[in-house]
């Protein structure tokens, strides 16, 4: 917002506030109401406003409360903000952030917990990104706003308390870039968001029972950096992909696909998605058992490890 | 139909009438000017009607009893405003300068857009309804805060009204004063919707309940169009927030050229509304008030020919575009699948690209 006074913050509770999760927090204070700008109520206005801003040569971030509140904006993310490059022939470029607090584990009520990455993944016009490190939502967040498409941004919110390190010193990667969290050979673990930790943790404990998992963290969900994970799965020969949403048309289903494709002849087994169920998000005492758990991705890597062609 | 709500500066018959709030500010060559536009305007819908039915568009938007609406409110316009319009704005798009032949490019199946909408400063069409007033109350808030003196305008139908998007375009239009005119045009129909199913008030009536001014216009009486949508342009531009205007109005022709008025209303309201012709009660002023002569409306009928004629060599010429186009301006930056796309395009020789 320093760097560039077209930067403007749009949504609910974002100003005064600080936004209900406090990540605008003393924006509004320091930019002003008129870059950080709290908003009526309503999703579909705040993107649709933002695309008018676009037009006029302004880059909207777009806060989005809670995953199950973007609906209401489907229409203007996907009719208006994904074509509109497109329709005009490349006079409008529809450069803004759609930041998307997202996926479960905070305890809270019906539509506080969703996963709606997969419906905006198979929408062209639009690129849809995860952070899971506090360096990655330094960097990618500014990375995005930079960025001349429009970005929808998947927050896990559960993750929004955790503490880390942000490395000023080192370039960022590429912001539609998966990395290699933990290298391993015998299993490539890919996840994104708030499952790259439970990825993460179910790799210690396989090394404890003697199994090399190297875990990717996709960051990008449209685009996949689809050469990274292809280049682990050559060496490993086995995938598991982990995430929130149902398994039906999902991120993950693309991802295996993708691989499968591409490296057949390496596979010595059928790559495995751990998913949340096909069900609408529990209530969420339950949540925990919807969720990928570290006992259910290892549950998966037994079964590619023990799968004999 | 003289009503009191309704601001009406022309009768049916081409008569002046006295208003409190409105007079008109346009000379004889003003007025003439208008006549021409709309002569234009229609011409151009009966063309691309006929190209449909011959099988060159793949469907046409008539706007024919609109014409009044759309010049009166496209002329009161300044140069730098920026309209957002559906895809029945053809008066409009002819009033901020876009070529006939790109209105087509849509309708030719060629395009999603058609024109350079910076260049025109007139958005692409909105064909999910009420999409577009948001988009205007964007542009807006961009206009306020580049301390700029213009304004934006968003074009909905009656049918639109309805839709959330147009009620949270006034909202926020309210909530931050901005500079916007909602001009919808309630032509009674929304194809076989009567407008009495989208409101059971007078649509003009909600802007008040949304905190803003709302005016009801004779949509067929070119010269109140453009003096309401005049002073409502004016006002929002130095800071007098959103109006909403209906422009009271009648779809003569059907909703598309797929559609098929006479399953859903009848014969006699259309002729009731035909003697409200807008281009009919402006020739009627000129030949009563200002002497204009025979030769001068055969001139604007001559030109609207010529135009006609151009409109469909133009049209013929558009053809099928190489398919390789789809993948352009898909994304503003490089992106993986547009490349393998366009690479198995060419490898399967759909397209003669280069790799």
């Amino acid at each position: 917002m320093e760097k560039n006074p077209k930067v403007l913050l749009m949504g609910e509770d974002i100003g005064r506030l600080g936004g209900v999760f406090r990540i605008t927090d003393g924006l509004q204070k320091d930019f002003g109401e008129d870059r950080v700008i709290d908003s009526p109520l309503a999703e579909s206005a705040i993107v649709g406003t933002a695309v008018g801003l676009a037009i006029r040569g302004y880059r909207a971030v777009c806060e989005i409360q809670f995953d199950g509140f973007v609906y209401p904006a489907f229409d203007q993310i996907v009719s208006q903000v994904a074509k509109l490059h497109k329709r005009s022939d490349g006079a409008y470029n529809m450069a803004m952030v759609i930041r998307i607090p997202f996926q479960g584990g905070i305890g809270a009520i019906e539509h506080h917990s969703e996963s709606p990455e997969p419906y905006f993944a198979q929408t062209a016009g639009l690129r849809v990104i995860s952070c899971s490190t506090p360096n990655d939502a330094y960097w990618m967040i500014q990375q995005s706003i930079e960025h001349d498409d429009p970005i929808i941004f998947c927050e896990p919110k559960s993750r929004y308390w955790e503490k880390g390190e942000v490395d000023l010193e080192t370039p960022p990667s590429g912001l539609f870039d998966a990395v290699v969290r933990r290298e391993g050979t015998d299993v490539t673990l890919i996840g994104y968001g708030a499952s790259m930790k439970t990825a993460l943790r179910a790799a210690e404990t396989a090394a404890v029972e003697g199994m090399s998992i190297e875990v990717i963290d996709a960051r990008s969900i449209a685009p996949l950096d689809i050469e990274v994970m292809a280049k682990s799965l050559e060496k490993t020969g086995r995938v598991v992909v982990v995430q929130e949403s149902p398994h039906t048309a999902s991120v993950g289903s693309e991802i295996i696909s993708e691989l499968t494709q591409r490296c057949f002849y390496s596979l010595k087994a059928p790559g495995l998605r751990v998913s949340g169920y096909h069900v609408p998000y529990p209530p969420t005492r339950i949540e925990e058992d919807y969720r990928p758990t570290v006992d259910r991705i290892l549950d998966a890597v037994d079964r590619v490890m023990g799968f004999e062609s | 139909m003289i009503d009191e709500e309704l601001v009406q500066l022309l009768t049916p018959e081409g008569e002046r009438i006295e208003n409190s709030e409105y007079e008109s500010t346009l000379n004889g060559d003003e007025i003439f000017g208008f006549y021409r536009d709309m002569v234009i305007i229609r011409r151009l819908c009966n063309e691309s009607t006929s190209l449909q039915r011959q099988g060159q568009l793949a469907l046409w938007a008539p706007i024919q009893g609109q014409e009044a609406a759309q010049i009166g409110a496209g002329r009161a316009l300044d140069p730098m405003d920026f309209t957002f319009p559906t895809y029945r704005e053809h008066g409009i798009a002819w009033c901020r300068g876009v070529p006939p032949e790109n209105m087509l490019r849509l309708f030719r199946a060629v395009s999603n857009g058609g024109w350079d909408p910076q260049k025109y400063r007139h958005s692409v069409p909105s064909v999910v309804l009420g999409t577009q007033t948001l988009h205007a109350v964007g542009y807006a808030m961009g206009i306020q805060r580049d301390g700029a003196e213009e304004a934006a305008m968003a074009f909905f139908g009656d049918g639109a009204s309805s839709q959330g998007d147009v009620l949270e375009a006034f909202v926020w239009a309210a909530s931050f004063n901005a500079p916007v005119v909602f001009f919808c045009q309630n032509n009674q129909w929304g194809i076989s919707t009567p407008s009495t199913v989208q409101s059971k008030i007078p649509l003009y009536h909600r802007a008040h309940g949304f905190g803003f001014p709302g005016v009801r216009v004779d949509g067929n009486d070119v010269l109140a169009v453009y003096e309401v949508t005049k002073r409502a342009l004016d006002s929002a531009r130095v800071g007098g927030g959103p109006t909403l205007i209906e422009a009271y109005t009648y779809r003569i022709g059907a909703h598309t050229t797929s559609d098929d008025p006479t399953r859903y209303r009848i014969d006699a309201e259309v002729e009731v509304w035909k003697h409200r012709d807008p281009v009919e009660r402006v020739k009627a002023l000129l030949v009563h008030e200002y002497k204009v002569k025979n030769v001068d409306f055969d001139d604007v009928a001559a030109e609207a020919d010529v135009m006609a004629l151009k409109l469909r060599e133009d049209v013929l010429a558009m053809s099928r575009p190489d398919p390789i186009t789809m993948f352009d301006d898909a994304y503003a930056s490089p992106h993986p699948l547009i490349e393998e796309g366009r690479r198995e395009m060419i490898e399967l020789g759909i397209s003669g690209g280069e790799l």
